[in-house]
């Protein structure tokens, strides 16, 4: 059992000593020429001996009780091995960190489009063919479906000081409803696993982000002993959120492949994927804002209305960021929950503040315009001391100093003001937003083993795309003082000590730590080799040199090395509030005519401590802000009125932002250190990006045009009405 | 997809002796292959008719061209002739699909093309445009993608073509080889159907008829031509309405206003009433409001796609502008000068 390093006070600046210099450097990931040139095979991609293709069926009803299957249209049909039903079988994927089986329905259907069997066939085109003429019948039950109707509703208030009496009192106030459409993650890689059995062994070779979970997961649905189960999960083409819980493709593959007594391979469609995967929910939001005449914020109300199915314990945390970015004493919230029939829903990508800083950053806008303030000074003049619910001194926040040069390199004194600066048939205006999401520490472990000059690091971590090999390979590298070609990385099997996995935020900075710890007991175990304390040595290019003494790493290792590292939150965690911070600025044109919106240009400054590598740190920050950018001006999941299930079910009429709407986006990350996230000083930077980045869109597209989009997605449409009634 | 037959044609008569009501063409197959996967098509033979001579090349025809029905959209909008004389052509192709999917497309397929809404996609509710008879889920459904011109009862579809705006408001013509071996041409007004109470039935062609070409007749030069398509994102989204102009201004009069619309109707737009009224006049922006509120005075709309009267008006005003000099012509307006 690995030796859990709580992080109870702040750690010396180790990464500030190491000389191999490789930590922070913008490097390539190691595994990048394998994924580009289609060497790296994912989940699908390894078809095991005597495999054989299930295809998952899906309900057409919202809501009843499967009452028969009519297997009649199968007959005949070439492969075809069966019709696979179990009561193990899983409504939907488990929410992110469940560690115990998703709901198990058995007969019940609880939305349109629910897996409800497996059609199982020597061939992928007979198990398609098949599923497709499976009839089901049922038994229908009325069904609740729009969040906004149903009166099934689980509330959640929460409030400080008396938010009322602020409104009364405040020389400005913003009173203003948002909303937020659903969305989905849409992976590159639809969801994927191969299962097989030996003997009460199953293994599942799937696309998750977090196998320790995961592994358990499966064997509660399964009804076995973890013990039994091992998943691999190598890569990861892509999760945001959606691939955090044990999906039902696996557990449908697993059943199958102990029904039939062969591997079997189960792909989500395309469509598969929107029908049956977590998706975000859609939000309604009321914000309310209290302010003096300077802009000082005395209040501020950020309530919500989410949903989800019954019986999920996920939803929305709408307003997660409200609780720290900015001050004023008087704060209510209340969070509503619809329980409604539609695809229930998960985390996906930055679960709270990709929606809820849509909300909060567009109301700060709008406050900024009704107190006359400039919106930079507005939030500047509104940074708390102290987390403002709390009480607790934040760690490391560079927030102001994110406004600030962001500003200037951006060039935001330029902005002119509303609707007074056009091109043609474009108005161009300027927008900008903060940025804030928590970090959080999560127990993690890893082993690191030196032989001679190489190193190997093992864990279960995953890298869905975000360069956890990198990173990793980076760490062990940086302290064992070699180069990255002499550090392999093996992730992605439960075999090896269980990490963090990757979600929240929270995998470089957790499974990072215990790489780290790892790394650092071979370093003591090499001090004590060259017979020197620990602060003395030196290790860089496989040498290690204490005074005038040098030995080369393949004399003190030519016996293996073997350390496990093991990291877990301690008071750190409770008596500082750790978050990333950030600011967005957007130039945007809007088409006076058609109401198209086209972003000009993009910068995010960020400051997230210590930054393992610049380049897929950059790529984080630039993919959420792409993210964003959808979020503001193409992304949504429509539903249809009458059964709730997805209409837009393909990456043709589900709109993620396309290259032609994305500008040259730039990053800057500040330097940072936070003492007390890690020993590393690293906090997460994954969803940073994302969060406000859309609100900055739509304060651009105010900025340019005068029309205030509330309801996003901000398409040309409701630009075109808002335009039309200000007679333009 | 069901289990099928192949059949690659050598050449016309045998592709023409292997069509009838359950077999399909397939051509570049980007949209028929992912019908056929869905189960929204199920054709019991592919006739594939990529091996057929002389069906890719673009030639002249009198003083127009020739376009055969193989020639891929990239090909056909990269071609010096199309981006000089036709260039509305170039542009509705290139406002279509994504490259990839322009490399693959051929000119009579995307004629060809199956609408977009969803219900037509999705097997477990209603179409008449599918399973006819069944009753159109769309209505009372998401309708953002749905036609408001030239709907039934029965079908609220939209055709998706770009390429097909754009050959109507040039006024091409297809070139259609009947199983007896002889060709006719039609116009697009006379190829496409209304939806009326057969919604299935898309267009006049028989089962075994094959479009060998389309014709474009003799450039309209001088004139300033113009396909402007707006959507809800900038590459890759079906038009929520295009407007595709040929206009010739002569004299400070509007001589000529060749219009056709796509995103809001059951098949590509053309309305001669509209044309009419701007032939003759002066140019201005209430002249070319009055003609948006005629386009439109006939639609109906669901819930989701209202947005799409006020979305036309907009832009069918602000491409005449820059049509007719009003404004400063911008991306996807073009100058065709005197043909040497």
């Amino acid at each position: 059992m690995t030796d859990m390093f709580r992080m109870d006070k702040p750690q010396p600046r180790l990464f500030d000593e190491t000389v191999q210099g490789v930590i922070g450097k913008p490097l390539d990931r190691p595994e990048g020429l394998l994924k580009v040139t289609g060497r790296a095979p994912y989940a699908a991609e390894v078809p095991e001996a005597n495999m054989v293709h299930g295809v998952l069926v899906r309900s057409t009803i919202t809501r009843g009780r499967l009452t028969g299957i009519d297997k009649s249209a199968l007959e005949g049909l070439s492969g075809i091995l069966g019709v696979i039903r179990s009561p193990e079988f899983v409504r939907n994927s488990a929410q992110g960190m469940a560690n115990e089986a998703p709901i198990q329905p058995e007969d019940h259907v609880a939305y349109f489009g629910q897996p409800m069997a497996l059609v199982v066939a020597e061939t992928f085109e007979a198990a398609r063919d098949g599923a497709h003429r499976l009839r089901l019948s049922y038994e229908t039950e009325h069904a609740e479906i729009d969040p906004t109707t149903t009166s099934e509703i689980d509330t959640k208030p929460d409030s400080f000081g008396d938010l009322d009496s602020a409104m009364a009192q405040a020389d400005v106030t913003i009173d203003q409803k948002y909303s937020t459409p659903g969305q989905v993650s849409a992976a590159m890689e639809p969801h994927a696993s191969i299962a097989w059995w030996e003997g009460d062994n199953v293994t599942l070779r799937g696309s998750y982000q977090m196998l320790r979970f995961n592994r358990n997961e499966l064997a509660d649905s399964l009804g076995i002993d973890p013990e039994n189960v091992r998943i691999l999960s190598p890569y990861v083409g892509g999760g945001f959120g959606s691939k955090l819980g044990i999906g039902s493709e696996a557990v449908a593959a697993a059943i199958a492949a102990r029904e039939l007594g062969r591997p079997v391979r189960v792909v989500m469609s395309r469509q598969h994927v929107f029908d049956m995967v977590l998706r975000r929910s859609e939000t309604h939001q009321r914000l309310r804002l209290a302010a003096k005449a300077d802009g000082t914020l005395l209040g501020i109300g950020h309530e919500d209305r989410v949903s989800n199915l019954p019986g999920e314990e996920f939803s929305e945390p709408t307003a997660m960021a409200t609780h720290f970015m900015y001050g004023g004493e008087n704060r209510l919230y209340n969070h509503e929950i619809a329980r409604i029939h539609r695809t229930p829903s998960g985390s996906v990508r930055a679960p709270g503040e990709a929606v809820g800083m849509l909300a909060l950053e567009s109301a700060m806008d709008e406050l900024a315009e009704v107190a006359g303030i400039d919106p930079v000074e507005l939030r500047l003049r509104n940074l708390p001391e102290k987390h403002p619910e709390k009480g607790v001194p934040f760690s490391s926040r560079r927030f102001e100093d994110c406004l600030r040069e962001g500003a200037k390199e951006f060039g935001w004194e330029n902005r002119t003001p509303t609707a007074s600066r056009r091109e043609g048939d474009w108005f161009i205006g300027c927008g900008m937003s903060g940025a804030g999401r928590a970090n959080m520490l999560v127990p993690s472990e890893a082993r690191v083993t030196l032989e001679g000059d190489r190193a190997i690091v093992e864990t279960d971590m995953t890298d869905i795309g975000t360069g956890s090999y990198a990173i990793l390979t980076q760490i062990a590298a940086e302290l064992l003082g070699l180069p990255m070609d002499r550090v392999e990385t093996r992730l992605g099997d439960t075999r090896f000590p269980g990490a963090s996995g990757s979600g929240g935020s929270v995998g470089a900075g957790s499974s990072g730590s215990s790489v780290f710890l790892a790394a650092k007991k071979i370093r003591a175990r090499l001090a004590e080799a060259m017979g020197c304390a620990e602060e003395d040595l030196t290790l860089q290019d496989g040498i290690a040199r204490s005074g005038n003494i040098q030995k080369p790493l393949s004399e003190l290792a030519a016996t293996a090395m073997t350390e496990e590292g093991g990291i877990k939150p301690g008071a750190m965690g409770k008596e500082f509030f750790q978050a990333g911070f950030g600011a967005h600025f957007v130039e945007i044109g809007v088409n006076a005519i058609t109401g198209e919106a086209r972003v000009r240009r993009m910068l995010g400054v960020f400051s997230a401590g210590r930054i393992l590598n610049e380049k897929t740190a950059t790529s984080q920050c630039i993919g959420g802000m792409v993210w964003g950018l959808g979020a503001a001006l193409t992304e949504e999941l429509q539903h249809d009125p009458r059964t709730g299930g997805i209409v837009s079910r393909d990456l043709a009429n589900y709109h993620v932002a396309s290259h032609a709407d994305v500008p040259m986006i730039d990053v800057r990350l500040l330097p940072e250190r936070d003492d007390q996230a890690n020993p590393m000083q690293a906090k997460g930077i994954g969803e940073l990006g994302i969060s406000g980045a859309g609100a900055a869109v739509t304060n651009a597209i105010y900025n340019a045009c005068g029309v205030r989009i509330r309801d996003f997605p901000a398409t040309p449409d409701k630009i075109i009405a808002g335009l039309e009634a200000l007679g333009r | 997809m069901r289990p099928f037959d192949y059949h690659r044609a050598t050449d016309l008569d045998d592709a023409s002796g292997h069509l009838n009501a359950s077999t399909q063409i397939i051509a570049g197959g980007t949209n028929l292959l992912d019908l056929m996967k869905l189960q929204v098509m199920t054709p019991q033979q592919l006739v594939d008719i990529n091996r057929i001579d002389g069906l890719d090349r673009i030639e002249p025809e009198g003083e127009g061209l020739r376009i055969g029905a193989l020639v891929p959209n990239s090909d056909l909008a990269g071609d010096e002739r199309i981006r000089r004389n036709y260039p509305v052509l170039s542009r509705a192709l290139l406002a279509g699909a994504s490259g990839q999917l322009r490399n693959k497309a051929t000119t009579g397929g995307n004629l060809l093309q199956r609408t977009r809404c969803p219900y037509f996609y999705e097997t477990a509710m209603p179409c008449n445009k599918r399973d006819p008879g069944t009753g159109c889920a769309a209505r009372g459904g998401a309708t953002r993608m749905n036609a408001v011109l030239g709907v039934s009862e029965h079908c609220i579809a939209a055709h998706p073509s770009d390429m097909a705006v754009g050959m109507r408001v040039l006024g091409a013509e297809v070139e259609i080889r009947r199983a007896d071996g002889s060709h006719t041409r039609k116009t697009l007004d006379e190829l496409y159907s209304l939806p009326g109470e057969r919604p299935d039935i898309e267009t006049t062609l028989s089962p075994d008829d094959i479009i060998t070409a389309v014709i474009l007749p003799a450039p309209v030069a001088p004139s300033v031509q113009s396909y402007r398509k707006v959507r809800d994102r900038a590459s890759y989204a079906f038009a929520l309405v295009s407007v595709a102009a040929v206009v010739q201004v002569e004299g400070g009069k509007i001589t000529r206003a060749d219009l056709a619309f796509g995103g809001i109707a059951s098949r590509p737009w053309r309305d001669p009433a509209v044309e009419a009224m701007l032939v003759g006049e002066t140019p201005s922006i209430d002249l070319f409001r009055a003609a948006g509120k005629r386009l439109v005075a006939a639609a109906e709309t669901q819930p989701g796609n209202a947005f799409k009267l006020p979305m036309v008006r907009r832009t069918l005003a602000g491409v005449l502008a820059e049509a007719t000099g009003l404004s400063e012509p911008t991306t996807g307006t073009d100058n065709v000068g005197e043909i040497a």
